[in-house]
């Protein structure tokens, strides 16, 4: 019965979550002026809501990037990945935000705003950690930063950082595929 | 009724099961027997496992003051030292990271978080970082169960305190307090392995 219990507890926590799908689009262009965004112009998903972004199968190459506000290596490499969605017409870069909840209005909305980041940027939270870390890819070992590229013809992670060179190196060798 | 409950409980645990079949690639496994340490405490005295002569088996954390996760767990370390010291299972906390490659870890700061949140358990400095490289933690938090045997400090857990370490409304699994309820019930804790979630140790390159 406890046993019972526990599960019951466990499905209502599990369906109480969000489940909104993320609707990719492309934000800015390389001209466009920034516009401030508020609390409702990054949304926060779980492991479900984010899923659809590493499951695109049209023609472009998708660069996944794992960061947070307070991870320095992270914080660097970003406008790397910036100049990547900005210069690609074929290339979307989506930069996932595992900020800590409560810093998210602080910390995150800030720190995009101040940055004046373009990218699409998804802050995702989600508990029951040792689930989703290996369903995003089986090799990571949970830290940051994290990147995966992809397109209908190729997948690779890396859990490492980038200079900008790299960074530049990978994302072509997937145009060229 | 009954056999849907079975299966489904089946069913789950075979799902955790897979999700915890990664090992680490160097440092204990479980039922290795740990090397002790001797660490010098924020209060400035030696802190080895053979002090404490009482104790059933150790709940040592690799933590640290700078990175979140580890300041995010700070309060569940506190209340699993409070839970177990008295059954015997007391927490050692050990900070890996080198204070050169980071700001916010040396001794002093140590001194400082310590005091701020009323640790109740030794905050030992990993000093020249030996420690953590030969018990294989790669995480702050990175938690180390370990079970006494005569002379043996026996590895029994090795990962994450629970299953949402950055939320703690959140926690459904209590990785840390079912291993250490398990041995203390004199049993082999269910779940043995699970992902360390933090931040990387700090080393100088």
């Amino acid at each position: 019965m406890r046993n019972f219990l526990f599960f019951l507890c466990l499905i209502l926590i599990l369906s109480s979550c969000k489940n909104e799908h993320v609707e990719v689009k492309k934000t800015a262009t390389t001209n466009q002026t920034f516009i401030e965004v508020t609390l409702e112009d990054i949304p926060t998903v779980n492991y479900e809501g984010l899923e659809p972004i590493f499951n695109k199968k049209d023609d472009k190459t998708y660069v996944i990037n794992f960061w947070a506000t307070w991870c320095l290596p992270c914080v660097k490499e970003l406008p790397y990945f910036e100049r990547i969605n900005q210069e690609y017409k074929d290339v979307e870069v989506i930069l996932v935000s595992l900020d800590f909840p409560k810093q998210k209005e602080k910390r995150l909305i800030s720190f995009v705003n101040k940055k004046k980041i373009q990218s699409q940027v998804i802050h995702f939270d989600d508990f029951n950690e040792q689930v989703w870390i290996p369903k995003i890819d089986k090799n990571w070992s949970g830290a940051i930063p994290a990147t995966i590229i992809y397109n209908k013809n190729k997948r690779k992670f890396y859990e490492q950082s980038f200079t900008e060179e790299e960074l530049q190196k990978e994302v072509q060798s997937f145009l060229k595929s | 009724m009954k056999t849907t409950m079975k299966s489904f409980l089946v069913i789950t645990v075979l799902i955790i099961a897979t999700a915890f079949t990664i090992n680490p690639d160097k440092g204990y496994q479980v039922g290795d027997d740990a090397a002790d340490f001797k660490l010098e405490n924020i209060d400035g005295k030696m802190v080895s496992m053979a002090n404490y002569s009482e104790a059933k088996g150790f709940i040592i954390v690799f933590t640290c003051n700078t990175c979140p996760y580890s300041v995010a767990n700070e309060d569940r370390i506190i209340a699993l030292d409070k839970k177990y010291k008295a059954k015997g299972y007391p927490v050692i906390a050990i900070n890996p990271n080198d204070p050169k490659a980071i700001e916010g870890d040396d001794m002093a700061d140590m001194k400082v978080r310590a005091e701020e949140k009323g640790f109740t358990f030794p905050y030992l400095v990993d000093k020249g970082q030996k420690v953590y490289p030969l018990y294989g933690a790669t995480k702050t938090p990175h938690v180390y169960v370990i079970r006494k045997e005569g002379a043996k400090n026996i590895v029994e857990y090795i990962g994450a305190i629970d299953d949402s370490s950055r939320n703690p409304d959140a926690v459904t699994k209590k990785f840390v307090e079912n291993a250490v309820d398990n041995l203390l019930a004199g049993k082999k804790p269910e779940v043995t392995y699970t992902r360390a979630i933090g931040c990387s140790i700090k080393t100088v390159k």
